[in-house]
């Protein structure tokens, strides 16, 4: 893992100093809460429906179990009790006193964390594969070149006012476990025919009220050139991005609109420019970020059988365990949903003790999934056993993992000022019900994304079934979307038709999984079942 | 009638303006019809609240209630966790959020 | 009018400066004003000529004025670079390292809090348009 220098270390803590003071010309009337809002969001502190809200960065969603107590200790000693795990790898505490916040910046800054640029339009939090470093068919850990992208883009002088916010994630693997393509800048590590590793850049994606899925603007940027391409890129959104309509701001509109031919020849002229201007750190500092990344030592003789006789234990090794380079090993996923629950929140004790497992079980490591759910990355199969006890005995054994209780849901009206409408509720209705059916194992892998509003936090358009709150007159009321997928298959979900009230929503959902398992070939998934057979069953059994 | 609410500056937590000062309590606030721009500017003014707002309600059982479920949401707390509400003992609390 | 911060020590340019539009049209004028919506490379054929280019920010907010700053550092500009308008005693830090040497707020700012701002940040992680060394290029010297 990557661990502060004296350099990094004394960024941090001028930060915190820096908002110390900003919240304190706040309290005594120096600034208005107009100029303070963006210097307090580019910190992770909103103001939402109950008090402040602080997000804090999970850079690439890598944690060791020293940063997760910490976490804990800070929903203990500023909170309730409880934090939340979002889409994007972090975390929010959602009962934040103003005054408190500075303190809990310099707690944060102690274990190597902070809120920096977690919201604001600025480039924020880096996401990843949250099984990096681990899973089998990677290329390379995409990491590093997270991590080096995260100091580029930390107090970035150019680009801390930009049009909107601006979200990057990168992974080096087919497969695409980040939504790579639904971010601002998508980076995939690949190789050339030389054999050489360098960066696909995907530009233009997002979700929000004009989902769009990022065309790749250059197939191979070599890496001594990463960060001045990626310099190039941000400088002609900064430009040329829209101004006068806060939701025509993303760079995907800005791709859209000019084309994503033109803007890669923008892109390309900018970067030839900034070629001569030095902006590129020299490649021994990736490789010195690199030295970080390393495997740790696994047992290479370690048994690769696991003992299947404890019937429910197998059944949570099917669901949530995940082949690892090392045979020995898997990646083991601690579902944030149990049936009934809030999706991704997990109280201060939950935290601790899957601190204290990571660093049984996991070297030490743990990983925040965009599912809201937490990852234990490298666990050797001798142990699973004794893993799934202590996850099992704390609530935490929920054998769910991309299942349709594996649901996503963002805090919605509950807790968020945006909201048409609760999301958290219908989450726990559509959990219970598949739970009591007992179809949440028969129905396979089903991505379910639920947003309490068309910004889109919880990933709706992205979701084999989406489900979008909506405000009708007053009263909530839920759309039904069908047919996203935020993976390599991406795709943008479509709406099946008029909305559901709370009850009919449940239902809804229930209907179209009942198509699926009628009409459902060998092997399909349910999102395989919606692409052949297009959305007119579906139509028709829901409004028919 | 209108209410008005914000958050404290200080610590965030919602608050409705009482006729002389802000309650945590939607129940102790007043209408405020015609005097709320005034009101808000003068009190956003002395820091005693941030981003006030003037919202509908009306009168439920002699209390106000807002008419918009955002703004009940807000005055009781999170309907996921009402434990966590200003009225954790009440049963029935979630008929009036909602 | 609040008072202009300077950090240079010619003497400031005294006449106004015109529209990027008016200076390409005639003229031979010393001082420019861009605006956000002005393309600042249309500037660099004249450099030359220029003493002080102004950028104004009408609302702090629109951050196209930090690229034209180093756009025009980056193409050898050497004049007085003012940000002008609503300009925040929270952004100077930036805008130093974008190339701005001149500040002219609608609002007066508080020296403390200047001097503050100025001296923040013990280390930078980008190459800018100042002259700060990197943290990286410090790791690797
Ligand atoms: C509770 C306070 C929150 C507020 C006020 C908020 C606000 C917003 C807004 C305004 C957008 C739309 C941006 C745009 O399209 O320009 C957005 C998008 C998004 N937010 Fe949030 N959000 C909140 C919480 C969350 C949480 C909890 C998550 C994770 C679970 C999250 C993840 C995202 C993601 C992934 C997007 C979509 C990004 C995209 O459009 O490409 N947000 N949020
Ligand atoms: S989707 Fe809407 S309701 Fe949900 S968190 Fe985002 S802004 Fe709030």
């Amino acid at each position: 893992m990557y661990e502060y220098d004296q350099y990094d270390q004394a960024m941090v803590d001028a930060r915190v100093e820096e908002f110390r003071d900003q919240a304190r010309r706040r309290l005594e009337g120096k600034l208005t809460e107009d100029q303070f809002k963006p210097l307090r969001l580019m910190n992770g502190l909103y103001l939402q429906l109950h008090a402040y809200m602080l997000r804090v960065a999970v850079p690439y969603g890598t944690l060791d179990s020293r940063q997760m107590h910490a976490l804990a200790d800070i929903a203990d000693k500023y909170d309730r009790g409880y934090g939340h795990f979002t889409t994007r790898q972090n975390i929010q505490y959602n009962w934040i006193k103003l005054e408190d916040a500075a303190d809990i910046l310099a707690d944060l800054a102690k274990v190597e964390m902070h809120a920096i640029q977690t919201s604001g339009n600025c480039i924020r939090n880096i996401s990843s594969d949250h099984f990096a470093g681990a899973a089998a068919d990677e290329l390379v850990d995409p990491r590093p070149y997270a991590e080096l992208l995260r100091q580029w883009s930390s107090f970035h002088p150019e680009f801390s006012y930009l049009p909107r916010k601006f979200k990057i994630a990168v992974i080096a693997s087919e497969t695409d476990r980040a939504a790579m393509r639904l971010h601002d800048i998508g980076i995939n590590i690949v190789t050339n025919e030389a054999g050489e590793l360098g960066a696909a850049f995907y530009v233009g994606g997002g979700m929000g009220r004009t989902p769009m899925i990022a065309p790749c603007i250059n197939p191979f940027v070599p890496l001594d050139r990463l960060v001045t391409y990626a310099e190039a890129c941000l400088r002609v959104y900064n430009r040329y991005g829209r101004r006068d309509n806060k939701y025509k701001a993303r760079i995907k509109i800005l791709v859209h609109e000019l084309g994503a031919e033109e803007y890669t020849r923008q892109v390309e002229e900018e970067f030839v420019h900034l070629l001569d201007q030095g902006v590129e750190p020299p490649l021994a500092e990736l490789e010195r970020i690199k030295g970080y990344f390393e495997d740790p030592a696994f047992d290479t003789g370690a048994n690769a059988r696991i003992d299947r006789s404890d019937p429910d234990f197998a059944v949570w090794v099917d669901r949530n365990t995940v082949e690892h380079k090392e045979p020995g090993y898997v990646s083991a996923v601690i579902s944030l949903k149990p049936v009934g629950g809030i999706p991704g929140d997990a109280t201060a004790e939950q935290m601790r003790l899957m601190a204290d497992l990571a660093k049984d079980y996991s070297f030490d490591e743990l990983r925040v999934m965009h599912t809201q759910n937490i990852v234990l990355p490298h666990v050797r199969k001798a142990d699973l056993h004794a893993l799934w006890a202590a996850l099992d005995e704390a609530g935490l054994g929920s054998p769910n993992l991309d299942t349709v209780e594996d649901i996503i849901a963002c805090p919605g009206l509950d807790y968020c000022s945006l909201a048409n409408a609760r999301s958290i509720p219908i989450a726990q209705r559509i959990a219970e019900r598949f739970a009591a059916n007992g179809k949440t194992g028969t129905l396979g892998e089903l991505k379910l994304k639920i947003s309490g509003c068309i910004n889109a936090c919880g990933h709706h358009h992205a979701g084999h079934i989406g489900i979008l709150g909506v405000d009708r007159k007053g009263v909530e009321n839920y759309q039904l979307l069908l047919g996203g997928s935020e993976a390599e298959d991406v795709s943008l979900a479509k709406i099946t038709g008029p909305g559901f009230d709370e009850n009919g929503i449940v239902d809804a959902v229930e209907t179209v999984t009942t198509v699926y398992e009628n009409e459902r070939q060998d092997g399909e998934r349910f999102v395989d079942t919606y692409r052949r057979i297009g959305m007119n069953p579906f139509k028709e059994a829901l409004y028919g | 009638m209108r209410l008005l609410t914000g958050n404290d500056l200080k610590t965030g937590a919602v608050t409705w303006w009482t006729g002389s000062d802000w309650s945590i309590h939607v129940e102790d606030a007043v209408d405020v019809t015609g005097s709320e721009d005034e009101i808000a500017r003068s009190e956003e003014a002395a820091r005693r609240v941030n981003v006030p707002y003037a919202v509908d309600a009306e009168l439920h059982e002699g209390s106000p209630r807002p008419s918009h479920i955002k703004e009940r949401v807000r005055a009781i707390g999170p309907t996921v966790r009402p434990d966590l509400t200003l009225k954790p003992a009440d049963p029935e609390i979630g008929n009036w959020v909602i | 009018m609040a008072e202009t911060l300077r950090y240079r020590d010619d003497e400031p340019v005294d006449h106004p400066a015109v529209t990027v539009d008016s200076f390409l049209d005639q003229s031979n004028a010393s001082a420019v004003r861009i605006e956000p919506g002005d393309d600042a490379r249309a500037l660099v054929p004249h450099l030359e000529r220029l003493a002080l280019i102004e950028v104004n920010f009408p609302a702090f907010g629109d951050g196209r004025g930090y690229s034209s700053a180093r756009i025009l550092r980056e193409a050898g500009y050497e004049g007085e670079l003012r940000a002008v308008g609503d300009v925040l005693v929270d952004q100077l830090a930036y805008m130093r390292r974008c190339g701005f040497d001149a500040f002219e707020p609608d609002k007066q700012f508080d020296r403390d809090d200047v001097t503050a701002a100025l001296e923040r940040w013990p280390g930078v992680y980008q190459q800018a348009a100042d002259d700060r060394t990197p943290i990286w290029s410090k790791r690797h010297a």
